[in-house]
């Protein structure tokens, strides 16, 4: 084997259950300045994986 | 779509759509590259002529295994997204988050602040609590169903208003359960200020706070000063230590800001680390490009090679059970955001706004005091809605720029106020931004990488 995934990311599976819109606005994280660091607050979404 | 480099010694493939993430022998990394491109019978004819130890059946191996994660939606998964953005942005209205400038006023005069000093080029001023209460209305009354709000308390110095702050909280609270509604609040303090009464507090109400320090004495110094022009590293970073520590060393960000004076800033960042903060951010500065301390071209390689530094001691302190966190590298790859997000970005203009000590309402933070970008105000609304449809319009897929751009899921376009300041026009692109962004990804997906490696 010459390629290893070690991450199964789930980007695609959002499709279907993700837009809930209560994940917190990126900018009032940390940086206020310059969405890869946001968490996903949707409960209801279910992994596609 | 995906993007492949070497760093950290692995060679990494990134599926962009998916979000998977793979690592591969050289010989793997070089049949990828070549995959979309070319035949078997040429590919394999390459990779002979490249790789001696290798045979064809090594090769049609290869092939097949990358012919089954194309197939699982792993490896150059269809880029679908394009219209999504419309549909998640065309909300009917509702606003979440709020950026509340309780002070237009500052006890530090830092010399690079993007708002002059906490005016915005207008007037000091604080915020009443009379607005700052119809603020919160107008928030809970334009938030449609959603149940999470945000409310972050800015300036200048929100701590010049403290009380008004926590009125503003407590009132808050009441309207939580009838509403049902539920309130998180961030302070970004410059830290003078700071004192029992505002730990307590803000451990109780504030979800985050943000802590403003530059690094290693001389670098904060040089920049942060008070209005005699003595520098403030001595007075805040004892309250700071106490500040973290009273919230567990967690839910707080010590926040930096790099310059063209400290283009060597994870000497910034290790010297926080070194003082015992554990959760960690530095950002490039927004200023004009003629400032004394703005970044130049000549700095771009010096500030990449610095995020590679950083990685690379991040994974070396892990080990040594002494890690941090560095915001920029905080990824949730398994999960994270999810498509719609991450197509149309932080909501300014659109979900989130500012709101001056007067009411007036502005796409965010750092469009504050730009009169052609005001939208309204907190008794009226939106009014400006020719303004607002040009925020609605923003996103990953508009930019031509960004349309082959393996990081646009990452950034979702970048920032509003960054191309507005940078190219003049909210849908252009600040270039430099991007190359530090895609930078900071590279070195976050491999530090995710060592992890699982672990």
């Amino acid at each position: 084997k010459r390629i290893k995934t070690v991450i199964t990311g789930d980007i695609n599976g959002s499709v279907k259950n993700g837009g809930c819109g209560e994940c917190q606005t990126s900018c009032q994280s940390a940086c206020k300045t310059s969405v890869a660091n946001q968490k996903c607050e949707n409960k209801k979404r279910v992994s596609s994986k | 779509m995906i993007h492949q480099y070497k760093l950290g010694g692995r060679n990494i493939i990134l599926d962009t759509c998916s979000g998977s993430v793979h690592i591969t022998d050289d010989v793997a990394y070089d049949i990828i590259a070549l995959y979309k491109d070319k035949s078997e019978e040429e590919i394999t004819g390459e990779i002979l002529l490249k790789h001696r130890d290798v045979t064809k059946e090594d090769i049609a191996e290869c092939i097949r295994d990358i012919r089954a994660l194309e197939t699982e939606g792993r490896l150059f998964t269809p880029d679908v997204y394009g219209d999504l953005a419309w549909d998640f942005k065309d909300s009917g209205g509702v606003i979440k988050a709020l950026c509340l400038h309780v002070s237009h006023t500052c006890n530090l005069n830092c010399s690079y602040c993007f708002a002059s000093q906490g005016k915005y080029s207008g007037q000091r001023a604080l915020m009443s609590f009379e607005v700052g209460k119809r603020a919160l209305d107008f928030l809970v009354e334009n938030s449609g169903t959603r149940t999470n709000l945000e409310v972050d308390f800015f300036g200048g110095e929100p701590l010049m208003n403290w009380d008004v702050v926590k009125r503003l909280v407590e009132y808050a609270r009441t309207l939580e359960e009838p509403r049902g509604k539920k309130f998180r609040f961030t302070l970004t303090t410059n830290g003078v200020l700071i004192d029992d009464d505002v730990i307590e507090f803000s451990n109780r109400e504030m979800s985050n706070v943000v802590l403003s320090l530059d690094g290693r004495p001389e670098t904060h110094d040089r920049l942060r000063k008070d209005y005699t022009g003595k520098g403030s590293y001595d007075v805040i970073v004892p309250k700071f230590k106490r500040f973290a520590q009273a919230r567990g060393g967690k839910d707080y960000y010590i926040r930096g800001t790099f310059t063209h004076l400290n283009t060597d800033f994870t000497a910034d960042i290790f010297h926080m680390a070194d003082l015992g903060f554990t959760e960690l951010s530095m950002e490039p500065v927004v200023c004009a490009p003629s400032d004394p301390f703005a970044l130049t071209r000549e700095d771009l390689p010096v500030l990449l090679e610095q995020y590679d530094i950083l990685a690379a001691e991040m994974i070396k302190r892990k080990k040594n059970g002494k890690g941090f966190t560095f915001y920029h590298y905080m990824l949730d790859v398994e999960r994270g955001p999810c498509i719609y997000k991450r197509v149309s970005g932080c909501g300014s203009g659109t979900e989130y706004m500012a709101v001056t000590p007067w009411g007036e309402l502005f796409p965010c933070h750092q469009f504050v005091g730009e009169a052609e970008y005001s939208l309204g105000n907190i008794w009226e609304g939106v009014k400006n809605t020719q303004k607002q449809e040009e925020f609605r319009r923003c996103n990953a897929y508009t930019r031509p720029e960004c349309r082959d751009c393996w990081a646009k899921l990452y950034c979702a376009g970048g920032c509003a106020a960054n191309a507005y300041h940078a190219a003049g026009d909210i849908s252009g692109v600040y270039q430099y931004g991007c190359e530090l962004f895609k930078k900071r990804i590279e070195c976050a997906l491999l530090l995710k990488v060592a992890e699982a490696e672990d």
